[in-house]
């Protein structure tokens, strides 16, 4: 319960799904391996993204043409990324990812 | 443009398949440092496109067995109250600060995916010699 509302609050304010909060915690609190936690993570993030978006569509922010441009090719890699995991350790590429994301979250400050 | 956005797009999609994070976290900055869109808009964006992936992704992976659909519909209608005070938090606050504060949740998410690493694979086999190999 603590879990979704964290996720739900996360999400919301970020536009991020909530897999990085549901993950760590399903793990961590109720004894999941990695891989059923991403599992059940993607699948109530269905919920928690559609919702959140429908909130935000409230508000004008929505821009749908935008959405489909980068969600539709994602759902191409969201299948081949899927298939690889069944298939090779996720340790360099979460080693690759979060350097990724610490050179774009320095873009964006300073940008 | 529109040919970097589907990048991003199709390597967005590949990281949250393999790691179960990453729809949003890069969605976000590709669409405020690609297409030029405001913290808000981007975020606002992202969560929609996120939807189509999420989809896809539970379908995939329910195939492979590892979805747990009780616990999945829990989590994701508990949250459902959690995501619109999220979304008011977010419409209350400046762009400049929303800006900031999702700066340091990418950190954040980059210094847990590297201690997710540490621990899973990285215990030293000098430090436990009695669980060596």
């Amino acid at each position: 319960m603590v879990i979704g509302t964290l996720a739900g609050l996360f999400s919301g304010l970020f536009g991020v799904g909530g897999g990085s909060v549901i993950v760590p915690l399903l793990v961590l609190w109720l004894g999941y391996d990695e891989r059923s936690a991403t599992a059940t993570s993607l699948a109530a993030i269905i919920f928690i993204a559609a919702f959140g978006a429908a909130a935000q569509g409230l508000y004008g922010n929505v821009n749908v043409l935008d959405a489909a441009l980068i969600g539709l090719p994602a759902v191409g890699g969201v299948v081949i990324g899927t298939w690889l995991q069944q298939r090779l350790s996720a340790r360099w590429i979460s080693l690759l990812f979060a350097a990724v994301l610490v050179a774009s979250a320095v873009e964006l400050v300073l940008r | 443009m529109s040919a970097a956005a589907i990048a991003i797009g199709v390597a967005a999609g590949i990281v949250a398949g393999l790691l179960g994070v990453g729809g949003g976290v890069l969605f976000v900055p590709g669409l405020v440092l690609v297409l030029g869109l405001g913290q808000h808009q981007a975020e606002a964006t992202s969560l929609l496109a996120i939807v189509p992936v999420a989809i896809v992704g539970t379908c995939t992976q329910d195939r492979y067995g590892n979805v747990r659909r009780d616990d999945a519909l829990l989590l994701g209608g508990l949250s459902l109250a959690g995501a619109g005070a999220g979304v008011a938090l977010a419409n209350a606050l400046s762009g400049t600060v929303l800006r900031d504060a999702f700066a340091a949740l990418m950190v954040l998410v980059a210094a847990q995916l590297v201690r997710r690493v540490l621990s899973s694979g990285g215990a030293s086999p000098r430090s436990s010699p009695a669980h060596d190999g």
